[in-house]
């Protein structure tokens, strides 16, 4: 589904990424684990889009179609979900009208008609479940003062209504109680099929107790230093990254 | 002839048709003495030092009101609110039309100003209120003062809650470049509530300038919510005169929206006379090609215990250019005046500019005063946020800046006009997104 092909992005002239290759099949969870400052979150971003990258060298190839001249939006037409570290406040925007105008502009990509009101409300209803959201937070303001767990399960709520191939999570784990923690992954979980695709960024092994991994790579300057199995997560809790280096 | 000696020779023209033996002429003649010593205001003048005047006033305009152009219900509909029963005061390059308005008298006065001023029973209100709060200073509203003679006239007693909002309307029409003074008295009686729209709209290509003064009496406890939308053709200029005096415990608030026209000029000045008075004073500007909105607003805190809040936001594009300047005065007896302002901005081209001046003057030393003001770009975290969900470069922007107005968009009390906004703003940022709030 998803191949990285000897990728390389830099940063004001700063090289981050320095030859990643990494494939994702369908209906797998990888996990790229790593100390700070590895590129993790370089990487999630240059997947998604973001023009403040520089790739300057490799692809990144979707269901055998080079992303590399795609718009961010054109990403997520395509099916990318990237669920950020640090969700943007946005004031004057309900959750609501946010769904309904990420989802109508998506169709639009498509040819399709807008969603119609009924289909969108028995959506919302569905997804807000899944992820225990109460209705009333739905029409509060873009994580406009969401505590930091608040964020994350609106991005994964985000994630369920778009129903995306290939989900990044990252760092999603960063700032949730236990009881967020699980619900996060019980979503997480439920969306999971043989047609999509999940990649968790983390820095601890915590989340992977709840979301399990089939592949864990260990992320270090820049590169790819070490894949295993869901077991090498555990051997980094206990050991530390330094021993890779 | 230039546009002062103009003014200055067609003065005896206008005496013609007014009451020459009363006050109110002592009043005009000594108020077209003070234009005739000042002049129009320029760049030399500090307060304006960023908008200038003068190749509006090179246009030939007519000054003195011409008779009544009819003008069509359907071809003015747009402008009101279609949705609420309201009072009507609409006026055609200057003179009243009746078939337009709405007036009543019934229990509260929403007339005219030139009945106001020439009937006996309005007398003592008239000697009590008119250019009473008006800067007795400025050259353009000395200008307005000397040839008073017709706007809205709004009288409401006390104890009264007005049930349906008063709609002020100056349409300017016709071939003729016009240069029309509308001028305004409204006087809110004890406990006494009232929603105020005012709009002034040319309906034609030809040149148009607008100097209107509008004097507004807030009594004990009177709660007045008042709007001003501005959205007029690149030949429409306006130069609004408001000043508004409180009296203790009263809420009066004033939005102002300037979606548009050439050049716009708010000078808004609040007097409170009296403690625990609350003024509003907020707004939003969006503005492209080479318009001009300059907001200059004074809060005057003359009494303890009074708080004011201002909050303007600002999207200029192309080469449109916009100013804010806020002076808050503060008396040495005003203690535990709470006084808060904001300015906010957005430049969305490296050709549009703005200037920005707080101007806080404190005598009194318990008191609080913050402001800020801030110009950016829109935020590029937000842009790729939003597109990664999916929404084009496009829509994102105008959803931002949608977002970015929304804080004073949701203090407007009459849905109608709120609803109104929010597809006015919608249009004007280029995109319509769908969207319910």
């Amino acid at each position: 589904m998803l191949q990285i092909k000897n990728l390389h992005a830099s940063v004001e002239d700063k090289e981050i990424l320095k030859g990643i290759n990494l494939e994702v099949k369908a209906g797998e969870v990888h996990a790229i684990m790593g100390p700070n400052g590895a590129g993790k979150s370089t990487l999630s971003a240059v997947i998604a889009g973001n023009e403040n990258f520089e790739v300057t060298e490799g692809e990144i190839i979707l269901d055998g179609e080079d992303l590399a001249d795609l718009a961010p939006e054109e990403r997520a037409h395509k099916g990318v979900f990237l669920s950020f570290q640090y969700p943007v406040e946005i004031p004057g925007v309900s959750v609501t009208n946010f769904m309904k105008t990420a989802i109508n502009e998506s169709r639009k990509a498509k040819g399709l008609e807008d969603m119609p009101a009924s289909e969108m409300l028995k959506l919302i209803k569905e997804k807000s479940e899944l992820l225990e959201i109460d209705r009333k937070f739905l029409s509060r303001s873009l994580n406009e003062g969401f505590s930091g767990g608040e964020k994350k399960r609106n991005e994964i709520f985000q994630m369920a209504m778009l129903d995306p191939k290939i989900a990044i999570l990252d760092e999603t784990d960063s700032g949730l109680d236990i009881d967020a923690l699980r619900i996060v992954a019980n979503g997480v979980n439920k969306l999971k099929n043989e047609n999509n695709a999940v990649i968790v960024i983390t820095h601890y092994q915590r989340l992977l107790d709840y979301i399990v991994p089939d592949f864990v790579h260990v992320l270090h300057d820049g590169k790819i230093v070490k894949t295993g199995g869901k077991e090498l997560a555990l051997e980094l809790e206990e050991k530390g990254y330094d021993w890779l280096k | 002839m230039d546009l002062k000696e103009k003014l200055l020779s067609s003065f005896l023209a206008f005496e013609q048709k007014i009451d020459v033996n009363s006050d109110l002429h002592d009043v005009r003649t000594e108020a077209l003495k003070v234009f005739e010593n000042k002049g129009f205001p320029t760049k030399k003048e500090e307060a304006w030092k960023y908008t200038s005047l003068n190749a509006v006033l090179n246009n030939d305009f007519a000054v003195l009101p011409s008779n009544e152009i009819p003008v069509e219900w359907k071809d003015v509909k747009q402008y009101f609110l279609n949705n609420v029963d309201t009072y009507k005061l609409v006026f055609i390059n200057g003179v009243f039309s009746s078939h337009l308005s709405s007036t009543t008298h019934d229990g509260l006065d929403v007339c005219l100003m030139s009945s106001a001023l020439t009937k006996p029973k309005y007398k003592m209100i008239i000697d009590a209120y008119f250019n009473k709060i008006a800067d007795k200073k400025d050259s353009l509203t000395n200008l307005n003062t000397a040839y008073a003679a017709e706007g809205a006239f709004i009288n409401i007693p006390k104890s009264t809650v007005v049930a349906k909002p008063i709609e002020i309307l100056y349409f300017t029409t016709g071939t003729v470049a016009n240069f029309i003074q509308p001028r305004n008295l409204i006087i809110i009686g004890e406990n006494s509530h009232v929603q105020i729209l005012e709009r002034h709209q040319s309906l034609t290509d030809a040149p148009m300038f607008t100097n209107s003064v509008t004097e507004i009496f807030g009594q004990k406890r009177a709660i007045v919510d008042y709007y001003k939308l501005q959205n007029d053709k690149l030949t429409a200029n306006l130069v609004d005169n408001t000043f508004i005096s409180q009296k203790q415990e009263s809420r009066v608030s004033v939005h102002t929206f300037s979606f548009g026209g050439n050049v716009t000029r708010n000078n808004l000045n609040f007097y409170q006379q009296g403690e625990r008075i609350d003024s509003t004073l907020k707004g939003i500007t969006i503005i492209g090609e080479k318009q001009h909105v300059d907001h200059y607003t004074l809060v005057n805190h003359e009494q303890p215990n009074c708080e004011s809040h201002q909050n303007y936001k600002g999207i200029f594009d192309d080469r449109a250019t916009g100013v804010f300047n806020g002076k808050i005065y503060v008396d040495k007896i005003a203690q535990k005046t709470d006084a808060f302002q904001q300015n906010n901005n957005i430049l969305l081209t490296d050709k549009a500019t703005l200037n920005t001046k707080p101007q806080l003057e404190i005598f009194a030393d318990d008191v609080k005063c913050s402001h800020g003001c801030t110009i950016g770009q829109l935020d590029e975290s937000a842009m790729f946020y939003m597109q990664q969900r999916g929404i084009p470069q496009k829509e994102a922007r105008a959803l931002l800046m949608y977002a970015f107005t929304d804080e004073v968009i949701s203090s407007v009390k009459i849905p109608d006009l709120k609803l109104k906004l929010q597809k006015l703003i919608s249009l004007k940022l280029g995109v319509n997104i769908g969207f319910d709030i």
